[in-house]
């Protein structure tokens, strides 16, 4: 029997290899190859690509500083490439903030015991529905209502003050309302996840709290919100994730030839990307060393969960040892 | 027991009933928020242009034929029309879906039911790569894929998906409780071979799941829009997202019913396939977050 175990260990490795085999060449290949890319010059000259050629750390100070012709001085960190991580961070507050409150209110709502809500299931189909639909024809269609002629924009154009009103030229309608569609599409999908870890706490610690004389406050903040904190945190760092790669929607909202508007406010991390390799001479190089810098940003914010989650774990085992 | 008793126990209930309705109106201003704007897209696809300039409009007009056949023509000078940009679009997403969900299985049921040396680390190494995002490797994707001479190919979007860690991630869960190895060692004392057992007993018992995952895999390779923007330059071979860019050009705008009607075309297949599957798709996201 036992030898019969070994030997079927190697289907094993013929199971997993269609997976390894793609995830190898299509994955980590790039991956690595973005990491040498970025140490070299390769690009588009006279309709060729160069050969590659050792240049150090060339493409990531072009990425980390630029120079100030009016002052003659070398400005560093505050670039062009580096303000879209900015503008990145600063889409992704907007819209995380409201959506983990929101996701969070609506949750405690749906499991309430005492308040029981009529027509959950209806609610929730309806609230998730933006998330499903292609985040490219939502930015077009709300380019549409929102821009300059827009249904919208006419009702905001009846405001006092307001008889000019744009979104599209102005800088906080337009983060404002990239902001809010991301909100807009992506906290149903939190609200459920949510919904879910709250059902999956023992609900005799709720009844052990009644019995107590605990009210429906008392009961999120001691038992809802510690309990849930382990896939809050998990909610957060995927948004976060995914939030730094934004790109549908900042890319089909408010551009002119590629570029976040107005006055590139709306550029992202991943349309800057896309901006180097395709014009500024192909500038795989340059393009490299941006991407290697968003990777690094993308696995800091993983480290710091990962750390905080450990650390919570071994002093709730501590806690459990001491008890 | 008398009077204070029941006026106690009516102000709760009072109270109750008053956050209830509360509660509800919240809920129900969330749910039109959600519906307007596609109410407001599909009433504006069926109105004239003049119409939809001078403002919001909730009753549907007539035009929706005319708009409709005015945007098929105006969109005809662009190099993909709609009809192909969604022919591009089921090209690329059906194969991407069966390779993603079936891979992803057979990884998945290698790990659960296999033991061997590196069956650890390989797990370990499909819970780490979870992370990481497409995005940062797709110039190094690019630059490598330009070398093979794949640079352009509906390939490039569709074999990255034999290799979904989070597919294999939930369809590991799943094979915990659906699947136990009685079953296939009954299997391989009948003579099955291991990958019949797998496509035959195994496959079978996994459909759930492997359902669940296909609406997801399916619906987000639909959507995708930034791999294929880095990938296909060709603008004859645009997949469905790509061609929404379009309906922004000057030559569509001058007729605002024409920018309405193609984006109703793009948004109707999936409202109608979310009204239909809506149930699943709900309970995959509570299945899929709860994670810890």
């Amino acid at each position: 029997m036992k030898k019969k175990t070994v030997e079927y260990g190697k289907y094993g490795y013929m199971f997993i290899a269609p997976f390894f085999l793609v995830f190898l060449i299509f994955q980590l290949y790039p991956l690595i190859y973005t990491f040498y890319l970025s140490f070299v010059e390769y690009r588009m000259a006279s309709g060729k690509l160069t050969d590659p050629s050792f240049c150090g750390f060339d493409n990531y100070l072009k990425v980390l500083k630029s120079h100030d012709f009016m002052t003659g001085k070398d400005v560093w960190i505050n670039t062009i490439p580096m303000n879209t991580i900015k503008n990145t961070i600063i889409i992704w507050v907007i819209n995380f903030i409201p959506q983990i409150l929101l996701s969070l209110l609506l949750a405690a709502w749906f499991t309430d015991t005492v308040v029981k809500l009529k027509g959950q299931g209806a609610f929730k189909v309806m609230m998730f529905l933006p998330n499903i639909i292609t985040a490219s024809s939502i930015a077009v269609l709300f380019n549409s209502l929102f821009g300059n002629n827009g249904p919208f924009t006419l009702i905001v154009r009846k405001l006092p003050g307001l008889s000019d009103y744009s979104f599209l030229n102005s800088a906080g309608g337009t983060i404002g309302l990239i902001g809010f569609m991301q909100f807009w599409m992506w906290y149903g999908n939190t609200m459920i996840v949510l919904i879910a870890g709250i059902l999956g706490i023992n609900p005799s610690l709720y009844e052990a709290a009644m019995v107590d004389g605990a009210n429906g406050k008392q009961q999120f903040f001691k038992i809802t919100l510690p309990l849930l904190k382990p896939i809050l945190q998990f909610t957060l760092v995927t948004s976060a994730i995914g939030g730094l790669q934004m790109y549908d929607i900042p890319a089909m909202f408010n551009v002119n030839n590629g570029i976040g508007q107005p006055g590139r406010v709306s550029h992202t991390v991943t349309m800057m990307i896309r901006e180097i390799a395709f014009s500024q001479n192909n500038d795989y190089g340059y393009a490299g060393a941006l991407s290697v810098i968003l990777f690094i940003f993308t696995l800091a914010i993983s480290m710091i969960f990962f750390a905080a989650t450990r650390d919570k774990e071994a002093k709730q085992k501590h806690a459990v040892k001491k008890g | 027991m008398t009077n204070s008793g029941t006026s106690v126990d009516e102000s709760y209930t009072a109270k109750i009933r008053a956050k209830k309705i509360f509660r509800t109106v919240i809920c129900i201003l969330l749910c039109f928020i959600s519906i307007f704007p596609f109410y407001v897209m599909i009433v504006n696809a069926t109105l004239p242009s003049s119409r939809i300039q001078q403002g919001l409009a909730f009753i549907p007009g007539t035009e929706a034929i005319k708009n409709f056949t005015g945007m098929l023509r105006e969109t005809a000078g662009t190099a993909t029309s709609i009809w192909q940009a969604m022919l591009h679009s089921v090209i690329i997403t059906v194969p991407a879906t069966i390779l993603q969900v079936y891979c992803a299985t057979l990884t998945a049921y290698g790990i659960t039911v296999y033991s061997f040396k590196l069956r650890n680390i390989a797990w370990s190494f499909i819970m780490a790569i979870m992370m990481i995002p497409a995005q940062v490797s797709i110039i190094g994707f690019m630059a490598f894929m330009k070398q093979i001479g794949l640079y352009g190919s509906y390939l490039t979007l569709i074999i990255p998906a034999a290799a979904a860690p989070s597919t294999v991630y939930f369809m590991k869960q799943y094979m915990q409780s659906a699947l136990s190895v009685e079953i296939i060692e009954a299997a391989r004392i009948d003579g099955s071979g291991e990958f019949s057992t797998f496509n035959k007993i195994a496959l079978p018992l996994m459909k759930p799941a492997m359902a669940t995952q296909a609406i997801f895999a399916f619906i987000a390779s639909w959507n995708n829009l930034y791999t294929p923007t880095m990938m296909i330059a060709d603008t004859k071979k645009y997949t469905l997202p790509m061609f929404v860019q379009g309906l922004k050009s000057d030559a569509i705008r001058i007729n605002y019913g024409y920018v309405y009607v193609g984006l109703t075309l793009t948004v109707l297949p999936l409202l109608i396939v979310y009204f239909v599957l809506s149930k699943y798709i709900i309970a995959g996201v509570a299945l899929g977050g709860v994670k810890e």
